[in-house]
């Protein structure tokens, strides 16, 4: 609380991003929040900004209305203030810039979060998701793969989770001599069984080769995953990265000059410590697999770039979305030179090429890229993704990032800046991730159980540093951190409120028909995630949303199914048995013949936030209550809350007989049908 | 019959089709003077039966005495022939070139078709300008229904009845249609219940280089606005355009001229350059390449999604002028039959409610498009895949369908009809068995004598079956107007027209199927909750009155 200088400003206006709309409200710093209310006084707005998701707060300079605060926030919501007072600007714009730079994990807000729930409660949370269990639901261990306490105590690798799968034939001496070859001693390990093939999706980080240096435990390593896997000869080894050094990034490190100047090698020696590319690694000491070493692999490049070309590419990307009046050339010209949609695509392809190697040509496959938490965490995931129906239910999906994202070290710390640290070690991989499933979830509407909120509210936990999940870089800073015991889980949460994120189009026997999805990566295929980037955007959105829609009416018939039970058991009591048989699904041949028509995408509009999800279970509420009714909000009409200008109305009438702005102020309509 | 000069070859057996999404078919190849068939003769395979009219270019290729000819269809399906036999394979081809471009009117296929279904109600009488004006008489007693273009001698491309304001007499009517492009002087296209105010739509106005003015054209829309108030002239050109139009004859409305009237410039593109885009279009989505940057570029320099916005944003200024500012819109470009027919329909769909169900939507196509002009014969004659050289073809129509479906993406609940509506008036006006979008106006309609030669697409549309297809299952009467999005992040690709052909629609068509099951089984229960909470209610009011007596 010592930072907060001025816990409290009047008479502040929020300036809407795409138009001259502008609302006036109060700004209250907490120690937790950033909250404006607005002064209006019917259903007066309220925008709640946890301080661990501003990314940057920039004070411009004074105008004549006042002085401009920009706030941008990792969800993707940009806020501009503008502050009559520049004492009271400079105030909440220096206490936000201590708040937001945690220099410890006991200073973030899952320590002091506490909903309402007693210890018992807290702890089941945690229990939740048992990897060991899932490992088990795989088929390990088996007579291939065993379980290994060679990491129990994090000596060998302490970045990976303690237990982990090898082959039964990696003996101790091997693992500890391929962890000592590869970077940061992460040697490979078994993430994903595919049983049916008795294939092995395997995961590392890159060898310390150089351009000739070999070691005979690793090549042991290899040959040992190979042999558990009688159904092919080889092993696939998939190298994430792209396989010439990218110039571009080092451009992007070093000013220009030198890199005009200096040969590809000689940058790379000047940037020892970042994360390259295969080649340039290689010079570095690192490297790739050399297939004449490594009997029985078969060595594939697929290019995903790191994550500083990550990072600069959404950079660029939301510059371009962030503009206003946008020209929809100069939107796709953008969409095209951020290459954001094309990373995504590079992502999504590598893990089909995974998906086929396994469930098509049953082989294993090792993946890795340098380090083994970002790219190869990417892959492994999407890929099992594709391949196991078990995945895509919310139970499944969140198994599948407690393993390959939070247990194998994703550095989510780093990544997403929780602490007050290195900017060049931010990046968007996780976000990237979460993109290319929902791609995925646009494709295949029936798939998944789960809907578009629920990758939201995810990516929104995963930068507000409420819950434990999700902090520090690994599973032994995290036991350090003893967050099991402090903290509350995401999961347990989500779980609590599932209802808001079912699939309303998911079918069950889906993955029985389609257990490995096949998506299309044509680019015509790929869509830009609007409601993730826009989300706090509303004038884009859709007016109405067909998902919040359907999902409302399925909740209501079950509670109509509930109330024809209980009328039908007071029926009985007076003698009547049930006279109509239950309303059936109308066969399905007849309902195919009715409809040939699909909407775009189920998915037409998302919650802006936690607040708003709640508030829409609320709306549902009400929709059922009044069912019968025949007053209904008609929600998402007249441009209600925006003020969007399509043409120059602005000019004047003659010579000032008329006002001399043609105002194009859209009221609110809220009206009865 | 002609046609079979025209057909060398009428039949060739063992032709393999390959089409999208559906099994490889062999069979024996017939052509018809209208059709193209395939069939297997067996029970369960597919038949072909592709209209002459439908196709809109076609490739050969040989590889040795097999040949293979693709045919590129208007509505953007492309299918393959394998025919076996050199001389086949030519005949074929040449045959169905003639075929697919015959000129004649009189040949049309749907002079020659006779419906399969009962015409319950005849559409051809559907939507009379008589029955639409006693709804206007209803509201407002300022307008009259004109006969003045009865011979179309005032007007060649309006029908023989419109509505002008009451004071205004025909004589007046005449002058300003000498001053109006095409003698298109400005009519009512739509009267705003809620505040009284009104669209119009004409041709532009014959000013000239050296500033012409007609009295009669000024009292005309001057006749529409209230006392005091002013209203806005929408013209569809760059105010550079409109500049030029005028060494032609044309021009604009000076200030000096309409005092009472500001003019705002929107730049909707001129037809042939829309045509260039959907070729471009249509090319960067048939494009194999997996390169994102490659679609990306393609598909900004096809321009079609700045198109969409320009004309929604267009569409959007006029029902703002209408519903915010309170004031009566002229709208129009050059000759008003194009760019004006877009903004004054799609401002109606953002207005008016009735617009956005099954049948107001028909009464606006058939108001707004075929009364009103649009020469559909003309734009819709080739589509994006022809060789030849376009002459007046323009994706006007489809531009405003699109737009319609942006719309409809955005308010999902708000439309009575889903977006198979829009393609099938996508597909009805570049082939159809229907004499609905024949000819270029009501004039070339009534010569033909359309109505009691042809069958109306909308008998067939607006049979119950047709009806419950085309069907938005999560329709809710939204009285409210709907002011869409049109930022470029808000606008979408139409992939049920663009990207139909390229990935089979079933697992997002089951998903809709799942929605509409669940909407459908939430009706169901809600009856039965009804009828037991009445049985129950019976129930104990006798009980009760037992326990009375």
């Amino acid at each position: 609380m010592e930072h907060i200088r001025t816990p409290k400003v009047e008479q502040v206006r929020l300036l809407d991003r795409f138009s001259n709309k502008s609302t006036s409200g109060t700004l209250h710093l907490t120690a937790t929040h950033l909250i404006f209310v607005e002064s209006n006084a019917d259903g007066a707005q309220e925008i709640w900004i946890l301080h661990h998701h501003i990314g940057s707060v920039e004070k411009l300079s004074l105008t004549t209305s006042g002085c401009p605060l920009v706030i941008q926030c990792r969800n993707f919501r940009v806020v501009h203030f503008v502050v009559q007072r520049e004492r009271d600007c400079h105030d909440i714009y220096s206490s936000l810039l201590r708040l937001l730079r945690p220099v410890s994990y006991e200073e973030l807000y899952a320590f002091s979060y506490n909903p309402k729930q007693n210890e018992q409660q807290r702890e089941e949370g945690w229990q939740l998701i048992d990897l060991g269990a899932e490992f088990e639901r795989m088929g390990v261990p088996c007579d291939q793969w065993q379980l290994t306490d060679v990491n129990r105590n994090y000596k060998i690798c302490e970045t990976y989770p303690r237990d982990l799968y090898v082959p039964i034939t990696a003996s101790k001496p091997i693992i500890v001599g391929s962890s000592k070859f590869r970077s940061k001693g992460r040697f490979p390990v078994l993430t994903y069984f595919y049983q049916e093939k008795k294939a092995a999706v395997c995961r590392c980080s890159q060898p310390l080769s150089g351009f000739s240096a070999r070691c005979l435990e690793d090549e042991s390593m290899l040959q040992a995953i190979s042999k558990a896997n009688h159904n092919s000869r080889f092993v696939y080894v998939m190298d994430t990265r792209p396989k010439v050094p990218n110039l571009d990034m080092a451009g992007y490190l070093l000013p220009q000059k030198y890199v005009d100047i200096l040969s590809p090698s000689v940058c790379v020696n000047l940037l020892p410590s970042l994360q390259l590319n295969a080649m340039a690694n290689r010079a570095a000491g690192k490297g790739y697999e050399n297939e004449d070493n490594y009997s029985n692999i078969r060595f594939q490049f697929v290019g995903i770039e790191n994550i500083h070309v990550m990072r600069t590419s959404l950079q660029k990307l939301l510059e371009v979305v962030g503009t206003r009046s946008l020209s929809v050339n100069d939107y796709l010209l953008g969409l095209e030179s951020s290459g954001w949609l094309r990373h995504v695509k590079a992502v999504v392809d590598a893990a089909i090429f995974l998906t086929k190697a396994v469930t098509v040509e049953g082989a294993s496959v090792l993946v890795h890229c340098s380090d083994g938490w970002d790219r190869t965490a990417q892959v492994c995931s999407l890929g099992a993704l594709l391949m196991d129906p078990f995945y895509r239910t919310i139970k499944g999906f969140m198994v599948l990032i407690e393993k390959d994202w939070i247990s194998f070290g994703h550095k989510f710390a780093d990544r997403c800046d929780q602490l007050d640290g290195d900017p060049k070690e931010v990046s968007p991989v996780f976000t990237q991730f979460l993109e290319c499933v929902w791609q995925l979830t646009e494709q295949f509407p029936q798939a998944f159980e789960f809907n578009e909120w629920l990758l939201l509210q995810i990516h929104e936990h995963v930068h507000s540093c409420q819950y434990g999940n999700f902090l520090a870089n690994n599973q032994r800073q995290r036991e350090e951190l003893q967050l099991k015991d402090r903290t509350h889980s995401l999961w347990a949460f989500l779980l609590s409120e599932g209802q808001n994120y079912l699939n309303p189009a998911y079918c069950h026997t889906y993955a029985e028909t389609h257990p490995v999805l096949e998506p299309s990566t044509l680019p015509c295929h790929l869509k830009f995630w609007r409601n993730m980037y826009h989300q706090f955007d509303r004038s884009m959105h859709p007016r109405q949303s067909v998902l919040k829609n359907v999902l409302t009416l399925k909740e209501s018939n079950r509670q109509l199914e509930d109330t024809i039970m209980k009328l039908e058991a007071r029926l009985q009591k007076h003698g009547i048995s049930p006279p109509t048989p239950d309303p059936q699904a109308p066969p399905k041949d007849q309902r195919t013949l009715l409809n040939h028509t699909r909407p775009h995408s189920l998915i037409l509009a998302a919650p802006l936030s936690l607040k708003e999800a709640q508030h829409q279970e609320e709306v549902g509420e009400e929709a059922k209550k009044c069912c019968s009714d025949t007053e209904r909000t008609v929600e998402g009409s007249s441009g209600s809350e925006r003020k969007e200008s399509y043409g120059d109305l602005q000019g004047t009438y003659g010579d000032k007989v008329e006002p001399a702005v043609v105002s194009l102020e859209f009221g609110v309509a809220h009206m009865t049908c | 019959m002609e046609f079979a000069e025209l057909i060398k070859t009428p039949r060739v057996d063992g032709v393999v089709l390959r089409r999208p999404f559906l099994p490889t078919v062999e069979g024996t190849l017939c052509l018809t003077g209208h059709h193209l068939i395939l069939s297997s003769r067996q029970d369960n395979t597919e038949e072909l039966w592709l209209l002459h009219a439908n196709i809109d270019a076609i490739e050969k290729r040989f590889v040795g005495s097999l040949g293979t000819i693709i045919v590129k269809c208007k509505d953007l399906r492309v299918i393959q022939l394998d025919i076996p036999g050199m001389e086949e394979c030519l005949n074929i081809a040449s045959s169905i070139e003639v075929l697919s471009t015959l000129d004649s009117v009189s040949l049309m296929y749907p002079l020659f078709y006779r419906p399969m279904f009962q015409v319950i109600e005849d559409g051809w009488k559907s939507f009379l300008p008589e029955d639409a004006f006693k709804d206007l008489e209803s509201m407002t007693e300022e307008w009259r229904l004109s006969d003045v273009n009865k011979d179309y001698s005032v007007c060649s491309s309006y029908p023989p009845l419109v509505a002008v304001p009451k004071d205004v007499d025909d004589d007046t009517l005449r002058k300003a249609a000498a001053f109006r492009h095409g003698g298109r002087f400005p009519v009512l296209s739509y009267y705003h219940k809620k505040n009284g105010m009104v669209m119009m739509r004409s041709g532009q106005p014959l000013t000239g280089t050296n500033g012409r003015r007609c009295k009669e054209d000024e009292k005309l829309i001057n006749a529409t606005l209230r006392a005091g108030k002013r209203g806005y002239i929408i013209d569809t050109r760059t105010v550079s355009v409109a500049q030029q139009a005028k060494a032609r004859g044309g021009g604009f409305e000076s200030e000096a001229n309409y005092p009472q009237w500001r003019r705002i410039h929107k730049a909707i593109e001129r037809s042939s350059i829309l045509q260039e885009s959907l070729i471009k279009l249509v090319e960067a989505c048939n494009d194999q390449s997996h390169s994102m940057d490659r679609w990306l570029s393609k598909l900004e320099a096809s321009n079609w999604q700045t198109h969409v916005k320009e004309i929604l944003t267009s569409a959007c200024l006029a029902a703002q002028c209408i519903d915010r500012e309170g004031a009566s819109v002229l709208v129009h470009g050059t000759e008003g039959t194009d760019s004006t027919l877009q903004v004054t329909s799609l401002a109606q769909i953002i207005l008016d409610p009735a617009c956005r169900t099954i049948q107001g939507f028909q009464a606006l196509v058939e108001r707004e498009w075929l009364q009103a002009g649009h020469p559909f014969q003309q734009r819709c004659s080739q589509s994006a895949y022809s060789n030849s050289k376009p002459r007046c073809e323009a994706p006007v129509f489809l531009l405003f369908l699109d737009c319609v479906w942006q719309i409809l993406r955005q308010f999902p609940c708000s439309f009575q009809f889903s977006q198979h509506f829009l393609v099938l008036l996508f597909e009805h006006t570049y082939a159809s068995q229907f004499g609905t979008f024949m000819g270029n106006s009501a004039s070339e309609r009534s010569k033909l004598n359309l109505s009691q030669k042809t069958v109306s697409l909308w008998s067939w549309v607006n049979r119950p079956q047709e009806v419950e297809r085309l069907s938005n299952p999560l329709y809710e009467a939204n009285c409210l107007v709907i002011w869409p999005s049109v930022a470029p992040q808000s606008l979408l690709l139409w992939e049920g027209v663009f990207l139909r052909w390229k990935r089979s629609s079933r697992c997002l068509d089951e998903a809709y199927d799942e929605m509409v099951h669940i909407i459908q089984y939430n009706k169901e229960l809600q009856n039965k909750v009804n009828n037991l909470r009445r049985q129950l209610a019976q129930l104990e009011t006798e009980e009760a009155g037992e326990k009375e007596d």
